[in-house]
């Protein structure tokens, strides 16, 4: 029986149990995410982290979210404060809305009921998905131009500009899945990857949407929308307390939200590690959820260490990478990908699918050459003439000359410079 | 009232109940949702109002069975054109309001005109598509599934429509981005060429970057000068924006008589 057919059985009230874990599972994920996210960046950088509060500072999150709650609630003079309460509720709200469609098991017995643990099944989950993404960013808009300041609407202005183009390079990694398993269903798609993990067969869509992932998550290294470096808190600079604690929530709610859809889509869902696969029928089906956490969390590792590791973008490198490398890459991939689809379902001889997947794989050598080596002519043509050193640190030598030798660009901003130093 | 509107409602439209009980609470929102995109004044709001219509517009498309269309609505409508429209907004600035003066002398009232023709169109084609055309039924078009039912119609029967239509918006665009380009005369300067630039000029005074404003011991507001060792105001310290506007500070009052006096 399908996944759709079996959750069609569900009784209401194992629907509202359901939906009970899920949320309990967020808000638990969220604190041990807070917690863990904190001990690994010390890690990375030689510290502890917090190990007060519980053991191994296990409560921490816990404390801080009391601690924000009891924290006084401000609301900015010049806000407009219908939005700037709406803003975080939307957040919040919207976050949790994506586990519906989550697989994270597959058949299991829950109070005697045959189920399987996802809410519910759409055959268009993966978009409904991508839907309940683009209005959770309403949120974060929103709060931005609400707060009536200027370090908060750039914040909301470049949250959405990153959401629209970091989506379509998303969408379309996600079509080379729809292709590959012929459904736009999350259960389908995990039931598709029993053989092979589209990880491995669809690479190149893989590393796109683990890319977009974290822009649209607005994390390090893309985590322009709050860059405290530049915009102070960015889109929350004016929030205080439980509103506060609301898009706190959202973001790692969201993490995880994303985490476990590359692991639906990608990771064979709650399948076993290839080899494994007999464990998928211990614990009466149970396992398979250890297997899925066990995927969703090292995502999450993921996330933490490229927050540990990496810098963050500037603005226009960030659109740059999104528009000219993301975007185009994904189209010729997917090209690449539906003809070799059309050719393994009209059964093509052998021979040619691999003159075709050589075809491309020399094309595209020949194509990165040609672009290396206009780059490296360009860069030549570009190069500052051949002059001494600019002798600035030291003082003349008796009978040398400095002469600073300047290319007309260069002139051209120094006049400029000395103009606006009066 | 309400139970004979559902009654009304199951007996008219045969809807089933939990659908017309969706209906009635949904309908008059999204309905007074739409009036208030015209009567409220920010540009913001207006917006949002109309993310909400379009919210619930998926939403009745998703309880008729149209679960795809639903959906994409909500991905294309609200999720791109409104956030595309919700961005300029912002850009434009928060409290720009609209401004009644009419560009083009006249045109008032063949823009009325053509708005009620444009309706009347529209309301015709729909009655004659809804009311006398036979219905094959929700069942009928989503026998293979809707995704593959809508897929099917797309790519098959109405693909060329699709086709001129997609056509249509990229030429659509690339005409909005020919008409908004404007060729720059220089590169822009970057923080590279900037850098060089400090180093290579006659002075390397201000080569690490220039004096941050401020007096730390009296005031440290941008507006006010640096004092230099020396104890003589920095004026480059200030922003130009500022220097521009005259809205400078003389920082003499906090200058020091000489630097004995501070060491008493």
């Amino acid at each position: 029986m399908s996944t759709a057919a079996l959750l069609g059985q569900d009784p209401g009230w194992l629907i509202l149990v359901k939906g009970l874990l899920i949320f309990v599972f967020c808000v638990v994920c969220t604190l041990m995410a807070v917690w863990g996210e904190r001990r690994i960046v010390a890690r990375m950088q030689m510290r502890l982290g917090p190990n007060r509060v519980g053991k191994f500072g296990l409560l921490q999150a816990l404390a801080d979210g009391v601690k924000l709650a009891l924290k006084e609630d401000l609301i900015p003079a010049a806000a407009d404060k219908v939005v700037f309460i709406i803003a975080p509720i939307i957040s919040a709200t919207t976050c949790f809305m994506a586990f519906a469609v989550i697989p994270f098991t597959g058949t299991v017995t829950l109070f005697g009921h045959k189920t399987a643990m996802q809410l519910t099944d759409l055959p268009v989950s993966v978009l409904y998905i991508l839907a309940i993404a683009s209005i959770g960013v309403y949120g974060i808009v929103l709060a931005g131009w609400s707060s009536g300041s200027t370090y908060p609407l750039l914040g909301g202005l470049r949250s959405s500009a990153q959401v629209i183009s970091y989506e379509v390079a998303m969408g379309l990694s996600l079509v080379a899945v729809f292709i590959y398993s012929g459904s736009m269903s999350t259960s389908e798609i995990v039931a598709a990857q029993h053989k092979w993990w589209f990880s491995v067969i669809l690479f190149p869509s893989f590393v796109i949407y683990v890319i977009s992932m974290v822009g649209e998550t607005n994390r390090a290294p893309f985590d322009l929308a709050e860059a405290e470096g530049e915009l102070v808190g960015g889109f929350h600079t004016e929030y205080s307390s439980l509103k506060f604690a609301l898009f706190f929530l959202a973001e790692y709610v969201n993490i995880v939200a994303v985490s476990a859809l590359a692991t639906t889509l990608f990771m064979g869902g709650y399948h076993a590690l290839p080899g494994l696969t007999f464990t998928e029928s211990w614990l009466g089906g149970w396992f398979t959820l250890f297997w899925f956490i066990g995927k969703v969390v090292s995502f999450f590792f993921l996330f933490v260490w490229l927050r540990g590791t990496l810098p963050r973008l500037r603005y226009d490198q960030f659109m740059k990478f999104g528009w000219k490398v993301l975007i185009p890459t994904s189209l010729v991939w997917i090209l690449i990908l539906a003809t070799l689809r059309v050719m393994s379902q009209r059964a093509v001889s052998r021979i040619i699918v691999l003159g075709f997947s050589i075809g491309v794989v020399l094309l595209v050598v020949l194509v990165t050459t040609l672009y290396d080596r206009s780059l490296a002519k360009a860069k030549a043509a570009s190069v500052l003439p051949d002059l001494p050193p600019p002798s600035f640190p030291v003082p003349a030598l008796p009978g040398q000359s400095i002469v600073n030798h300047l290319t007309i660009e260069q002139t051209e901003v120094v006049t400029e410079l000395e103009n606006h130093n009066g | 009232m309400l139970h004979t509107s559902f009654h009304l409602a199951l007996t008219v439209g045969r809807t089933a109940a939990p659908e017309a009980v969706q209906f009635w609470i949904l309908a008059p929102l999204a309905v007074i949702a739409a009036l208030g995109i015209l009567i409220v004044k920010k540009a913001v709001h207006s917006a949002l109002l109309m993310a909400w219509v379009m919210v619930t517009l998926a939403i009745f498309y998703i309880a008729e069975d149209a679960l795809f269309l639903g959906i994409v609505q909500i991905v294309v409508y609200t999720g791109a054109v409104m956030m595309l429209f919700l961005f300029i907004l912002m850009l434009v600035g928060i409290d720009s309001s609209e401004s009644f003066v009419e560009n083009l002398k006249g045109q008032r009232i063949p823009s009325i005109v053509a708005a009620i023709g444009l309706g009347g169109l529209m309301v015709s084609l729909l009655g004659r598509a809804t009311v006398s055309a036979p219905a094959a039924g929700l069942v009928a078009a989503n026998a293979e599934g809707n995704v593959q039912g809508i897929a099917k119609l797309l790519f098959t029967q109405y693909v060329w429509a699709f086709e001129v239509v997609s056509a249509l918006l990229i030429t659509a665009a690339l005409g909005a981005m020919v008409l908004a380009h404007s060729q720059k005369v220089r590169s822009p300067y970057a923080q590279r060429d900037l850098s060089i630039a400090r180093f290579r000029k006659s002075s390397l005074g201000d080569a690490a970057g220039l004096p941050a404003s401020g007096v730390f011991a009296g005031r440290n507001a941008v507006d006010v000068p640096a004092l230099l060792p020396d104890g003589s105001p920095a004026p480059t310290s200030v922003s130009q924006t500022l220097r521009s506007r005259g809205d400078i500070i003389t920082s003499a009052p906090f200058a020091l008589e000489s630097i004995e006096e501070q060491e008493d």
